[in-house]
């Protein structure tokens, strides 16, 4: 079973390799647009994340990308980050159950508990993949990290699909889309196995915000961002103490150095 | 004359003083960090030795406590890192601090190459001096790509079979040697765990080489902006504390610099596509090693036949250990070289030029463009380094160091 593979694994680094020597690895992703930059509330050295947006976020990722797409590494607990308190975690989570053994061993549900990663769509990566066409969903925990562009990439994504009748016969043409296929702006080869997954009205919000397309992508891209790294304001924060220590400090080492010197020049 | 400086030191504390009687470790302190005597007239450039050491212990120091709480296996790998970065206490500076940390450390070793270069400290009688920095440079390369395996992302995972496939260019017992390292016959569970031992063990032997490095320095002690030997106690000054305080504030600079990424832009010399789990089923688009490889890796694509890349590209590296002996002219520093200083000036912008092209894909204007500055990278050192300096007049040079700083003092 293993050998196949480690053939296929052998040949494609011999092929890569003598692609790169040879000069002729092509980029398949022709002519896709850079998505357009955005404004980001997390954006900048003082930037943090909209909490109200974040929570949006995952509602709208909850109802609406869980179905497909796991966030494995971020735990139900994580969300008091977000604004949320313990019990509000609690009750978001009380109609959850994930996989575990009971007390004989055998596989059975219980009620997630905070401490629990988010729970997965699919039971494992073969399933996911059965149940979409040959290839599972991406897990989103560290997609905003994982792709050029980051949130601009995932808002773009999200916002960018033109439907088959707007677009031109060149487009059509050149990239051979048929009557079924999805065509998004801004996924590499345009063609995308996933449906447009968010419209107007999609979801309802709680605080009253409007569910546009361009909202909720707006929202739930915070949302990924968040996921991506819970600690980007901790980091900006030590960033900015650490920086302005080491500044005094320079200036210090500076005027000492001027000191001992001031002898020899 | 650096070897016979000073007096004995006298320890007033008596437990120093009984220690250093039969260890002298205290002596050798005193005599090589302290009095040692340094030449006066060092400029910015000669902090970049004490920079690339605190790199180094700042890698092996946070490089420790990543150990503690990683994982070398092939279905753990990923989210054992993931796991630093979320779940361990402080775990995102960690690993924040090495990851940035190894494109600074190359930073640091990088500036100090230039420097070694253009002031000729690479001359006699420092030969072996300069060798064993390429050794350390030789060997912060092994630990640095292994390194980048073990977070098991994408890039880590092509990056590992692009450059152990290099092997199989080898006649004959390429594919055996491509096995053997790899431990199976693909990039895998033993590859990883063989990555994470050597990537954990090569940092010491940096450290013995490191050792070796400062030992042959002190034998003549440092070169100097104007090459020129030192003459007399006129041209230098102790060690401490004008070169640990001038030291220190270079120190300081660079970290704010290292900082100012660290915290603000913590991914931004890395790659998106490390953060999409290692999948050997499929390549992307586009495989890039880490930045301080690419004009190796330029060099590496320029030359359209497996096994040519590979020479060249180890060739790029084996050029510089015979460099003392490639440059025939007898000044060292390129203040007086009034040619020799702008083909070193343009070979710093060719290593440039071969970075941008290593980044690029292989394709079009860039194919020629890194054979014609690969082409320039191997005749600088083969023909324009032996022939310059048989034909360059240089400058007349100050008749000693203290002289040099005086004047441009008077001016």
């Amino acid at each position: 079973m293993r050998k196949p593979f480690a053939r296929k694994l052998l040949v494609s680094g011999a092929i890569a390799l003598a692609a790169l020597a040879t000069g002729t690895v092509a980029i398949a992703a022709g002519g896709v647009e850079h998505p357009p930059a955005r404004k980001w509330h997390f954006q900048g050295p003082f930037g943090t994340y909209d909490r109200a947006a974040a929570q949006r976020g995952y509602q709208v990722y909850q109802e609406v990308c869980a179905a497909c797409h796991s966030l494995s590494l971020v735990a139900y607990r994580n969300l008091t980050d977000l604004g949320l308190t313990e019990n509000q975690v609690k009750s978001l989570i009380k109609d959850i159950t994930v996989p575990d053994l009971n007390d004989e061993g055998a596989p059975a549900d219980r009620p997630a508990r905070p401490a629990d990663r988010f729970k997965k769509p699919f039971a494992n990566e073969a399933a996911a993949a059965a149940a979409n066409n040959g290839k599972a969903p991406p897990d989103l925990s560290v997609i905003v990290k994982a792709r050029e562009y980051g949130p601009d990439y995932i808002y773009g994504l999200l916002t960018g699909y033109v439907p088959y009748d707007k677009l031109t016969p060149e487009q059509i043409k050149e990239f051979d889309v048929k009557k079924d296929d999805y065509f998004n702006k801004y996924f590499p080869g345009h063609k995308i196995a996933m449906a447009p997954p968010l419209a107007d009205d999609k979801v309802t919000y709680a605080d009253g915000t409007k569910a546009t397309t361009a909202q909720e992508a707006a929202d739930v891209t915070e949302f990924l961002a968040w996921a991506s790294e819970p600690h980007m304001e901790d980091r900006k924060r030590t960033g900015v103490r650490v920086i302005l220590f080491l500044l005094a400090l320079a200036g210090l080492m500076y005027a000492v150095k001027r000191v001992v010197w001031a002898d020899k020049h | 004359m650096a070897s016979s400086h000073g007096t004995p030191p006298v320890f007033n504390n008596k437990v120093i003083s009984w220690i250093d009687h039969r260890l002298p470790i205290f002596s050798y302190i005193e005599k090589e960090y302290h009095t040692f005597p340094t030449p006066r007239n060092f400029n910015y450039f000669w902090n970049f030795g004490a920079i690339a050491t605190v790199m180094l212990v700042l890698m092996i120091a946070t490089g420790i406590v990543l150990a503690t709480n990683y994982t070398p296996h092939v279905l753990m790998a990923f989210d054992a890192v993931e796991r630093i970065d979320r779940d361990v206490p402080q775990g995102w500076l960690i690993r924040d601090l090495h990851m940035n940390g190894a494109s600074f450390f190359f930073i640091a070793v990088y500036i100090h190459i230039f420097r070694g270069m253009y002031y000729g400290s690479y001359k006699a009688p420092r030969e072996l001096l300069w060798i064993l920095g390429v050794v350390i440079f030789l060997l912060m390369m092994a630990t640095a790509f292994m390194g980048y395996v073990l977070p098991w992302g994408q890039m880590s995972f092509w990056g590992a079979t692009v450059i152990t496939n290099l092997f199989s260019a080898i006649p004959v017992v390429g594919e055996s040697i491509v096995t053997w390292l790899w431990g199976g016959f693909a990039v895998d569970n033993p590859t990883l765990n063989r990555f994470f031992a050597l990537h954990y063990l090569l940092p010491f032997i940096i450290v013995a080489v490191v050792a070796l490095h400062v030992v042959a320095l002190h034998v003549h002690g440092s070169n100097n902006p104007t090459g020129i030997d030192v003459k007399g106690p006129q041209d230098t000054v102790p060690f401490h504390p004008y070169y640990t305080m001038k030291d220190g504030f270079g120190v300081i600079c660079f970290l704010i610099v290292f900082a100012g990424f660290v915290f603000f832009a913590p991914d931004y010399l890395g790659h998106p596509d490390n953060y999409i789990p290692a999948n050997p089923m499929v390549t992307p688009a586009h495989i890039v090693p880490e930045w301080y490889f690419l004009p190796f890796y330029a060099i590496l694509r320029a030359i359209p036949d497996k096994l040519g890349g590979v020479l060249a590209m180890f060739g790029a590296i084996a050029v510089l250990f015979v460099l003392p002996w490639l440059d025939t002219s007898r000044v060292r520093s390129c203040t007086f070289r009034p040619i020799y200083k702008w083909f070193m000036m343009l070979l710093v912008v060719d290593v440039i030029v071969l970075g941008i092209c290593g980044s690029k894909p292989p394709e079009g204007f860039w194919v020629p463009l890194s054979q014609l500055a690969t082409l320039y990278y191997f005749a600088h050192f083969l023909v324009l380094l032996p022939i310059l300096g048989k034909i360059e007049r240089p400058l007349p040079l100050p008749p000693s160091i203290a002289d040099s700083v005086l004047k441009k003092k008077a001016v």
